[in-house]
């Protein structure tokens, strides 16, 4: 369990059945104790331990491994699956690895008759009734059941096989799709949703054999108060979830030569791609991707991270100028202002905190925002009809798939972005274009969006929209360098996998004069002379819940100006389209790779990205927040409320 | 369902609430209170509970589908739920089962048209000495034999009057 | 129609006096009382035969987190087949049981008791309040009961909604929280981590009402019945194919054969003891003892007569596990549908021999995979049945 996925135990909404206990130690002046450690034998040699390690823990420790199916680093412990059952010397019953702590000195044996046998049955039971073959599965050489019946020597069915469709695939939602045929109930996704996200979509309905994990009343997921977050997708072992694919979309425009194919790619997506090559988590494949994606057919590659700094800049610009508001025009203004950018978390706030939704900052998100300008600045610098262009945007999410089919999302006249993409579906694209994406050249992003900094780069990690904003609005408030208050510009105190974190920042000195960008919305800094700029970031909805319920309540976060907030643990690192499997190493080793990104741009921040000043001078020349900005730079929000109708 | 009729099941979920608890604890309690007086707990029913107790409607249809005795669909003013465990099946529990079928015209797991009746089996009522025995609502009966089925629901019908009245919004 | 009295011996309830366990625990240290429920060597009457006087000893010993109490559960899910002497308790001796969870809150340093009736038993529940509002007239319940300073508790009832499985004392507490009856990892264990997180104490109602005969006529009493390991008397249901079917209480360690006698099933062609998770014991075994040493019970003793087809007993036990089981655990979930798919294979006559030993491998996985103790014991009849009834069953088995 980590640091992002959960904060402690007893957070959790998981009945005790689904969730690790809290060993307590108890006589630890027993003999096997010492220094809080206890021995534990694992087939036949003894070791230490800290209390309250768990079997599978110890096991794992000292290099021996058991199987497992329920268990996932992210989640509580469940204890449903039995595959991981060991013998534990003097219990009659065999015990699961996973949930067992070891609070008194224990012999463990892992791979005795006894336990081969079982846990080879427990996967003859879960083959009995899992429907569907491996080869025409999203899942196929990715897959936890796959693997374990490989290396328990599965070679027929024992106990038959279900040879028809026993559960409709459901199809309803944009982003994720439901396979329940290929369930086998290890109910990390219920855990995954009440627990990681505080959504509470999955959950375990009915009971016995005809027990299967199922949505309110069995509601379609398009009606329900799914968030799109994808997470479940992440951590399902099977092929049972997985995102609503747009690859044969996307071929279909490559191959009709009258469409003009752009393509988007986010942070994260190059962060974590190199896993589908089997390269180590946190191998940056930023330039090979490039190359890779032209050999594909796409016209042009652009890299989202130009869009980030356009989103810091009018998001930013909308924060100051509610500040403006607040402090100087005494008018009544929502604060604090939330960020905008993480699909999940916006469609979490409609549902749950609608009432909120004057928070939310008004501006798109960077995908969408890159969307609009294509179709409108960018086809008519080209002179391409916006009809023949076709955007894509690879993107870490399956919420981003929802968010580009918002029936708002068109005021470029067209689209904004037709197709997302996430990072598994771009490289099993790749793939079967015939391309090893770790043998590429290195490659560019084309004009005229191809300057990002490193601002837009940190987007792909939590607290990286914080720190990106924070360089802006620091510089341009007042006036001194942020290096000069950070080193190399890394504001780190907003960086990290906390759950939630919040930063005070004194703003002792303004800048004396606006920048001319600004100069006609905000005539002076002087109303932050003094004022002390105070910021949060969370991460996962679970905890977003946190911080809304404490703004409810009137506490620490109501008095915050900006909170940042990502829809996933980690932030899109950890996305809901991001290759699979996920953990908190994993997540860290990608975020290791979007910060090394970072420090290795020449520009840092987004106000400096030349790009962005051009389009404002060519294009949005009423500047940020002006009258063409609001109508295709910004949107609005839906209160939908968590009533299921 | 009309609005008034909304607000009333909002009340009543409401005081319930007051009753046992704003705590996970009293789902239960609160469920099968409920279903009491409107035999059925409804959808609607159900997502105004899980808002008082502050937990997901999707877990409050994870228990509802969990305990045989709660349930989502209405299975009639009298439910009657026979036996089906072994001691039961000794003493000859299949053919008033049969008898059963025949005199309310439905099958275990229906309810009658008229949403008076409905058939269910149990899981062992816990007379196993005096099989086979058959739960109607909150009344046992034992030894009943297939001939005795039509009595059983005639003395249901003459006491519906007064049930159907406690019941203000089925 | 109407239920009859099931009592067909006297019990001891009857001859002990009221409140005389009680009186005597208020007289006593907390440390006496569980002295005294552990030196007559009294196991849980549930069916598992947990030594009570640990399990309280654990409970007395664990720590109260912050702003909570200790809980004193009353099991009076009563759900295994063919058992239904809670039933008759909780009709003609429910003081007698809440006297005996008094009792144990005193020892364990409980302030909240809990009830937990099967829904099936729902017009028990007027009997049982008016018992409850008695006990607190008389102050047997509420602050400084029988006079002793500081000693508080009550007693609620909690009605169940269905399910078998809450019988097993974890998903009984998760079903008090309000979840879905799903058992829990264990450990850790109800005695440390129970209701709400605090030290709790599950016991059946058979054994709360022995508590007090113990307080009552001292350990040395109790344990000068039974055996050695399977001291006292235990009440037994019995049903099927006997003269007598009822409520009987007879010492632990009587054989299965005197037990026939006495309710008239004489000439029985098995006997399945301790219910649909219990052991089918055939006519040439009825000389083994029913004690937590050779055949276990919660109680429950259903005579098979000459005339029955051991398959259509394994099928209705097998249908009763694949309704009840939580379906939470793989082998049980699985595996029960699994061994009622091969009766039913059975009862066809196409079920080859290694398809049969392929499900006898499977019961062991079961057994010692299985999260609870229902997974665990739900394929025993199976097991029992093909093991003692070769031939009958065999002779519908297709051989290839």
């Amino acid at each position: 369990m980590s640091a992002d996925t959960r904060q402690d135990l007893n957070s959790s909404r998981a009945p005790a059945s689904q969730k690790g206990q809290q060993v307590t130690p108890s006589g630890s002046d027993a003999a096997g104790y010492i220094g809080g450690l206890v021995s534990v034998n694992i087939d036949g040699k003894d070791h230490k331990v800290p209390l309250g390690t768990t079997i599978l823990e110890a096991a794992r420790q000292v290099g021996i491994k058991i199987p497992t199916l329920c268990h996932h680093p992210d989640l509580c412990v469940a204890g449903v699956c039995r595959v991981c059952v060991v013998e534990v010397e003097n219990q009659r019953a065999l015990q699961a690895a996973c949930a067992y702590p070891v609070t008194a000195p224990l012999k463990v044996k892992t791979h005795t008759a006894k336990v081969r046998q079982a846990r080879r049955h427990v996967i003859d039971l879960l083959l009995s009734t899992h429907y569907g073959e491996c080869y025409s599965c999203k899942r196929n050489n990715n897959c936890e059941l796959q693997t374990l019946a490989n290396e328990h020597g599965v070679d027929f069915y024992r106990f038959g096989h279900v040879t028809e469709s026993q559960y409709p695939i459901d199809r309803s939602s944009y982003s994720v799709i439901r396979d329940p045929d290929k369930c086998v109930l290890c109910r990390r996704c219920v855990r995954t949703c009440i627990d990681v996200q505080e959504v509470g979509v999955l959950e375990a309905v009915g009971r016995s054999d005809k027990t299967r994990i199922g949505t309110y009343l069995d509601k379609p997921l398009g009606d329900v108060v799914c968030i799109n977050c994808g997470q479940c997708i992440n951590r399902c072992p099977t092929g049972a979830l997985h995102a609503n694919d747009a690859s044969d979309e996307v071929w279909r425009a490559i191959d009709d030569p009258k469409k003009h194919v752009v393509i988007q790619t986010a942070p994260s997506p190059r962060a974590g791609i190199g896993e589908c090559f089997g390269l180590e988590p946190g191998t940056p494949m930023t330039y090979q991707m490039n190359t890779a994606l032209k050999l594909c057919g796409f016209d042009k590659v652009f890299d989202t991270n130009f869009s980030a700094d356009l989103t810091i800049i009018e998001e930013g610009t909308e924060l100051l100028m509610r500040l403006h508001k607040a402090l100087v025009k005494k008018e009544p203004v929502a604060l604090p202002q939330f960020t905008s950018c993480s699909p999940g978390w916006v469609k979490y706030l409609e549902h749950f905190y609608p009432e909120y939704i004057p928070n939310l900052s008004s501006a798109k998100s960077p995908q969408q925002m890159f969307g609009a300008v294509i179709k409108t600045y960018y086809a008519k610098l080209n002179n391409i009809d916006p009809k023949d262009i076709v955007t894509v945007a690879l993107m870490p999410c399956s919420a981003k798939k929802f968010e580009c089919n918002r029936p708002e999302m068109d005021s470029s006249g067209f689209k904004d972005v037709d197709y997302g993409l996430t990072t598994r579906e771009l490289a099993q694209m790749i793939k079967e274009a015939g391309i090893n994406l770790p043998d590429m050249p290195k490659g560019e992003f084309d004009d005229p969006f191809g300057t990002a900094t490193g601002s837009g780069v940190i987007f792909g990690a939590t607290g990286g929209v914080m720190e990106a904003a924070l360089r802006t609005v620091i510089e341009l408030v007042t006036g001194a360098k942020v290096e000069s208050l950070f080193e190399n510009a890394n504001i780190t105190p907003v960086r990290g996998f906390d759950g939630v974190r919040y930063v005070e920042l004194p703003l002792p000195e303004v800048a004396p004069d606006v920048i001319p960008l600004l100069a006609h919305l905000i005539p002076s800094w002087d109303f932050l002379k003094g004022a002390t700029l105070k910021v949060a970031v969370a991460h996962g909805t679970a905890n977003a819940k946190k911080v809304m319920e404490n703004i409810k309540a009137g506490g620490q976060f109501s008095q915050c100006h900006f909170i940042e907030f990502m829809g996933c643990p980690g932030g899109c690192i950890g996305g809901g389209g991001q290759p699979i499997p996920t953990s908190p190493e994993i997540r860290k080793a990608r975020a290791r790779a979007i910060y090394e990104e970072d420090a290795a741009c020449e520009v840092r921040k987004s106000h400096e990205n030349p790009a962005v000043l051009k389009l404002y001078h060519e294009f949005f020349t009423e500047g940020p927040c002006g009258h063409l900005s609001h109508k295709l730079l910004h949107t609005h929000y839906t209160a939908r409320g968590k009533f299921i109708g | 369902m009309l609005v008034g009729q909304q607000q009333r099941l909002q009340d009543d979920i409401r005081a319930l609430v007051e009753r046992f608890g704003r705590k996970r604890s009293a789902l239960i309690p609160v469920l099968q209170e409920l279903q009491k007086t409107h035999t059925t707990v409804s959808d609607f029913a159900m997502q105004v509970v899980a808002d008082e107790l502050s937990i997901h409607p999707a877990e409050v249809y994870g228990v509802t589908s969990f305990y045989a005795f709660l349930r989502q669909e209405s299975r009639g003013r009298f439910v009657f739920r026979l036996c089906g465990t072994i001691s039961c099946e000794l003493s000859g529990k299949s053919r008033v089962a049969r008898q059963l079928e025949n005199d309310l015209g439905i099958r275990f797991g229906e309810t009658t048209a008229d949403g008076r009746f409905g058939l269910e089996w149990a899981s062992c009522l816990g007379m196993c000495d005096q099989g086979p025995a058959l739960l109607v609502n909150d009344r046992v009966y034992t030894g009943v034999t297939p001939e005795q089925v039509h009595v059983i629901i005639d003395e249901c019908k003459s006491t519906f009057g007064a049930h159907a009245r406690e019941a203000v919004h089925s | 129609m109407t239920p009859v009295n099931s009592k067909k011996t006297p019990f001891t309830f009857e001859s002990v006096e009221p409140e005389s366990g009680l009186r005597a625990a208020l007289g006593m240290s907390r440390a006496d009382i569980i002295g005294e429920v552990s030196a007559c060597n009294l196991r849980g009457r549930g069916g598992a035969g947990f030594p009570t006087g640990t399990k309280w000893n654990l409970a007395a010993a664990a720590k109260v987190k912050a702003g909570g109490t200790k809980y004193v559960v009353c099991n009076a899910d009563e759900g295994e087949p063919g058992t239904f002497k809670d039933r008759v308790i909780l009709s003609d001796h429910a003081d007698m049981v809440f006297e005996g969870m008094t009792i144990g809150a005193r020892a364990i340093g409980a302030a909240v008791g809990i009830l937990y009736l099967r829904s099936e038993y729902v017009y028990l529940r007027p009997h049982l309040e008016q018992v409850l509002e008695r006990r607190r007239a008389n102050n047997l319940l509420g602050q400084d009961i029988g006079g002793l300073a500081g000693f508080s508790f009550d007693i609620h009832l909690h009605m169940g909604a269905g399910a078998y499985v809450c019988g097993e004392e974890t998903a009984l507490i998760e079903s008090l929280e309000g979840h879905r009856g799903e058992p829990r990892n264990r450990p850790p264990f109800p005695v440390d981590t129970g209701f709400e997180g605090q030290p709790t104490v599950v016991n059946n109602v058979e054994t709360f009402a022995w508590v007090v005969c113990v307080l009552s006529r001292g350990a040395h009493w109790f344990k000068s019945i039974g055996t050695a390991k399977s001291t006292g008397y235990k009440l037994f249901s019995v049903s099927g194919d006997c003269r007598e079917p009822g409520v009987y209480e007879f010492p632990l360690g009587i054989t299965v054969g005197e037990f026939l006698e006495k309710v008239g099933g004489q000439g029985a062609k098995a006997v399945q003891i301790g219910g649909a998770s219990g052991h089918c014991v055939p006519a040439s075994e009825f000389g083994r003892r029913i004690a937590f040493e050779d055949l276990s019970t919660g109680g429950s003793i259903i005579v098979l007569g000459p005339g029955r087809d051991m398959l259509a007993v394994a099928r209705n036990f097998m249908e009763f596990f694949v309704e009840e089981s939580c379906g939470q655990c793989t082998p049980c979930r699985v595996g029960n549908a699994k061994l009622l798919e091969g009766v039913e294979m059975l009862q066809r006559g196409e079920c080859s021999m290694k398809y049969l030993q392929e499900l006898l491998g499977l019961c062991e996985t079961m057994q010692l995979a299985s999260k609870c103790g229902l997974g665990q014991s739900s394929p025993n009849a199976f097991v029992s049945i093909v093991k003692h009834f070769k031939d009958e069953i065999m002779g519908r088995t297709l051989v290839h």
